[in-house]
């Protein structure tokens, strides 16, 4: 006979012009290892966040009640304390402390401020033993590798007493090896009575470890079940994951793709820059045609954006080896700016890390790649910056007073048109989209559909990085599936179901 | 009107400072019976903070791409002790000597930009050291002893005027006739700018706004100009100070470089990704700091007469201080020429004035410190809004 730990209750949550959680309903059993899946952005993490009280009460609508009590968080000690702990996507350890004292950091074994060791250092060796890490406490968090440092999180969620343990992605960046050791450490704790969220991509796994699976997408939730009864199979789930309307969500496009191979990608393989023995994409190739979209398909991680701004004048990575071809001829491009005179232009997936200079005005985003064709020798002409200016904001429809407004007072959807613009002054012949419709609404996303099909029919070779399946078959001429850094497979549209995407996406060396 | 609006709302930071430095001068003047706003004291002004508004340009632009230099008292130190040593010890010619000095100048700024754009140290670390170094090479260069006099030629770069070739007596005419020639430069520049705004069909300002505002600026440029002229007439040191201000207003209002100065400043890895040389750009802007510190030096041992030891003491502060209170942001990618320039006259102005008062330099810190706080405690306040 099982109770409910915890049932969350009608969840909405806003952010400023997106929802992402609309009246989102789980219940959890006690004892139970439940799974959480969904596409990104499906609203798992957010969900998570809510629970936790990292988003605090107030900022949501709905009700938490965990043990038969309705639940206020204010931060997350308020949850830590009620024995609910969430090991995050990225890992929240300090690289530099010892083990002993990340596993304690905020939670110290002391006594009037003064810190006993040796108490702390048995401790440590006890929890280690528990997940089966044998290492020192002493030991730096740096000197050991990823899949430890997940063991390590999972240690310092013990030591605060769990009995909800939420995992957000555990596995993403663990090999083979270790996410089978960490998923039988979740049955171990299942034994001792610790419930379990486990969120993941990974359905292979879900169904190795869950009891019950509940499915999120776009902020609701759509299905939930029980894993037990072993009749329901990953096709049905994927089918909830991505199954959505796609009716006149994107605009016709008059179809004009022509033979002539503007730019090929060849052998296309970097290590990541921080960690020079860890690969990040093994022997890419792919090509775009004149007047083509093509979409690059991948789960977080798989190395879509890596793989872009790699291309995009070195980047990111380290040890880029391959070959680039710009209608035929082979280029290297060595910092950005050769990218960008070559006709390459790469909107970054972050507007406001890597896109827009946000403390500065419209105008000045607008033409800051492209200055030398407003500029003879060294000095701007401003008037000719101006007439320019307006006439990309005219032409994208950018919503604001004039073209010196701060870009930081724009919308979401603007922001990204005045991106885009920016682009489009450099008149590339080769636009690289990394998720260009994120974080931005319906109306403003297809306002934004509607100028990439412009492109497309002006005869640009465009490559498109999305997280939504269906954004990709709405807009795209083929597609190719990415997972874990390698090229899975190459699709026509007409014969791909967000269905067949998701199998290449998911397919991983070891399956 | 609402473009009227948001070019104030845009520059309140600079008008906001010249209402303040106005301010401070009435202040002053009432305090000290009228003897801040005499011909003589303006003179005095210009010449005891040359070399602050110079460095301050320098700092600013180093501010405005993010970063910041504590060497600069110690840099300019160096070159005056270099100075020094190549006129007073070896009576090399100055021409020769003073090229030879900014491009050592130079040279140190390179060494600084160096650690800090292509070896990724922090430049708050590089120039903490730079500072130490180069304080310890000028007591290195001058053996702890001081060097005088310097050869009249070099000393008139900071305390000589422009003789009057028209000879007017008590009044000097030649000043005058300056004044008038900026008004017209002034005018003229200003109509050729608005014509060519209709021909782009901009929007121009109204008539009568625009008269009134040359109206304004033209007999601020004299009343200034008959100022001076009621004394000596133009320092040598202003015609450098104007060269510069013009020069790098234009270079960071007007060209590529300029822009993607502010760009690299505003936000790094945007504009690495627009095709932005960053590290390029954060070399350049040490290299130039180094030119102006060492021109600093220059101006300063001019003054003095003398390469010591200790010149150039909490130079660095007092830059830093200026390109502030004139706006530029700590964060990057904000600032203006001119702000830096009336944030230096606004510490020159307290300083004069306190000085005048008889109040001593401890308290005279104690309020600068205050003043220093306040204008970027006012900043950071209206920013919240």
């Amino acid at each position: 006979m099982t109770s409910t730990i915890l049932e969350m209750k009608q969840i909405t949550k806003t952010f400023p012009g997106v929802k992402a959680l609309d009246d989102v309903n789980l219940q959890v059993q006690e004892g139970e290892i439940h799974a959480l899946i969904g596409e990104n952005g499906a609203g798992k993490s957010t969900l998570m966040k809510v629970l936790s009280g990292v988003h605090p009460y107030g900022t949501y609508e709905g009700d938490i009640i965990y043990k038969g009590n309705r639940c206020e968080f204010k931060n997350i000690n308020d949850s830590e304390k009620m024995g609910i702990v969430i090991v995050h996507q990225e890992l929240a350890l300090i690289p530099e402390l010892s083990i002993a004292e990340n596993i304690f950091l905020g939670n110290e074994t002391a006594k009037k401020g003064i810190i006993n060791w040796n108490r702390t250092f048995i401790n440590t060796r006890e929890l280690l033993g528990k997940v089966g890490l044998h290492v020192e406490p002493e030991e730096q968090i740096k000197n050991i590798g990823v899949g430890r440092q997940q063991l390590v999180e999972i240690a310092k969620a013990l030591a605060k007493e769990v009995q909800l343990l939420i995992l957000d992605e555990p596995t993403a960046a663990l090999n083979e090896k270790d996410t089978e050791n960490l998923l039988q450490l979740l049955l171990e704790f299942k034994k001792q009575g610790i419930t379990s969220i486990l969120i993941s991509h990974k359905l292979k796994e879900l169904f190795q470890v869950s009891d019950y699976i509940t499915v999120l997408r776009d902020g609701k939730t759509v299905s939930s079940y029980s894993l037990k009864e072993g009749n329901v199979t990953e096709k049905r789930i994927i089918k909830d994951m991505v199954g959505r309307d796609l009716s006149n969500l994107y605009p016709d496009r008059n179809h004009k793709i022509e033979d002539h191979v503007v730019f090929e990608i060849k052998n296309w393989s970097l290590y990541h820059p921080l960690d020079s023995e860890r690969k990040m994409l093994h022997d890419v190739h792919l090509r775009v045609r004149r007047g083509e979209i093509v979409g690059l398909a991948g789960l977080v991680g798989a190395g879509r954006t890596e793989l872009a701004m790699s291309i995009f004048g070195k980047s990111y990575g380290k040890k880029i080896t391959g070959q680039l071809f710009k209608d035929g001829q082979e280029v290297v491009f060595n910092n950005v700016d050769q990218a960008i005179k070559h006709g390459v232009a790469y909107v970054s997936e972050d507007r406001k890390e890597y896109g827009l200079i946000l403390i500065d005005s419209v105008k000045n985003n607008l033409t800051l790649s492209n200055l030398r064709k407003l500029s003879n020798k060294s000095r701007i002409d401003e008037n000719q910056e101006v007439v320019e200016a307006e006439k990309l904001q005219e032409k994208m429809n950018i919503k604001t007073p004039t073209i010196f407004q701060t870009v930081n007072n724009l919308s979401g959807g603007n922001q990204q048109k005045v991106v885009l613009g920016k682009w489009i002054f450099t008149e590339p012949d080769v636009l690289l989209l990394d998720e260009p419709t994120r974080g931005i609404d319906v109306g403003a996303k297809y306002e934004i559909y509607k100028i990439i099909n412009d492109l497309a029919e002006q005869g640009k070779a465009i490559m498109m990085i999305s997280s939504e399946l269906p954004e990709l078959l709405g807009m795209c001429d083929r597609i190719y599936t990415l997972s874990e850094g390698r090229i899975t497979g190459d699709h026509d549209t007409s014969d791909a179901t967000q269905e067949s995407l998701m199998t290449y996406m998911t397919e991983s060396r070891r399956s | 009107m609402d473009h009227i609006k948001q070019i104030i709302s845009k520059n309140v930071k600079v008008y906001g400072m010249v209402i303040a430095l106005v301010g401070i001068a009435i202040l002053f003047q009432l305090l000290t019976g009228g003897i801040l706003l005499t011909p003589l004291n303006i003179t005095n002004i210009i010449m005891q903070n040359s070399y602050i508004i110079v460095l301050a340009i320098g700092m600013l632009i180093v501010i405005i791409t993010g970063e910041i230099d504590l060497s600069v008292g110690s840099v300019a130190a160096f070159v005056g002790a270099v100075a020094g040593i190549l006129l007073v010890n070896h009576d090399l010619p100055i021409v020769l000597s003073i090229m030879i000095c900014l491009l050592i100048g130079a040279a140190i700024g390179a060494w600084q930009g160096f650690w800090t754009a292509f070896v990724n140290i922090p430049s708050f670390i590089v120039t903490l050291a730079g500072m130490l170094i180069f304080r310890g090479l000028t007591l290195v260069a001058l053996q702890g002893q001081t060097l005088a006099p310097f050869p009249n030629g070099f000393r008139s770069l900071s305390s000589s005027f422009l003789p009057d070739i028209f000879g007017g007596g008590d009044l000097q005419l030649f000043t005058i006739f300056i004044g008038i020639i900026l008004s017209v430069l002034y005018i003229t520049g200003e109509i050729r700018m608005r014509q060519s705004d209709r021909k782009y069909h901009l929007q121009v300002s109204s008539n009568v706004l625009f008269i009134t505002r040359l109206i304004v600026f033209v007999s601020i440029i004299n009343l200034f100009t008959y100022m001076l002229a009621l004394y000596e007439g133009i320092p040598y040191v202003l015609i450098i100070l104007f060269v510069l201000i013009i020069g790098y207003s234009y270079v960071m209002n007007k060209t590529v470089l300029g822009r993607h100065m502010y760009a690299v400043g505003g936000n790094e890895n945007a504009a690495k990704l627009s095709g932005v040389k960053t590290r390029k750009i954060k070399f350049l802007a040490f290299i130039n700091m180094g030119i102006m510190a060492a021109l600093a030096g220059l101006i300063f041992a001019g003054r003095l007469n003398a390469a010591t030891p200790q010149a150039g003491n909490l130079f660095e502060l007092d830059a830093i201080a200026a390109a502030v209170i004139g706006g530029a942001s700590f964060t990057g990618g904000v600032g203006k020429v001119f702000g830096a320039v009336i944030g230096a006259l606004v510490m020159g102005v307290l300083n004069n004035g306190m000085s005048l008062m008889g109040i001593g330099i401890d308290w005279q810190q104690a309020i600068k410190g205050l003043v220093l706080l306040g204008a970027v405690a006012f900043d950071v306040l209206s920013k919240n809004k």
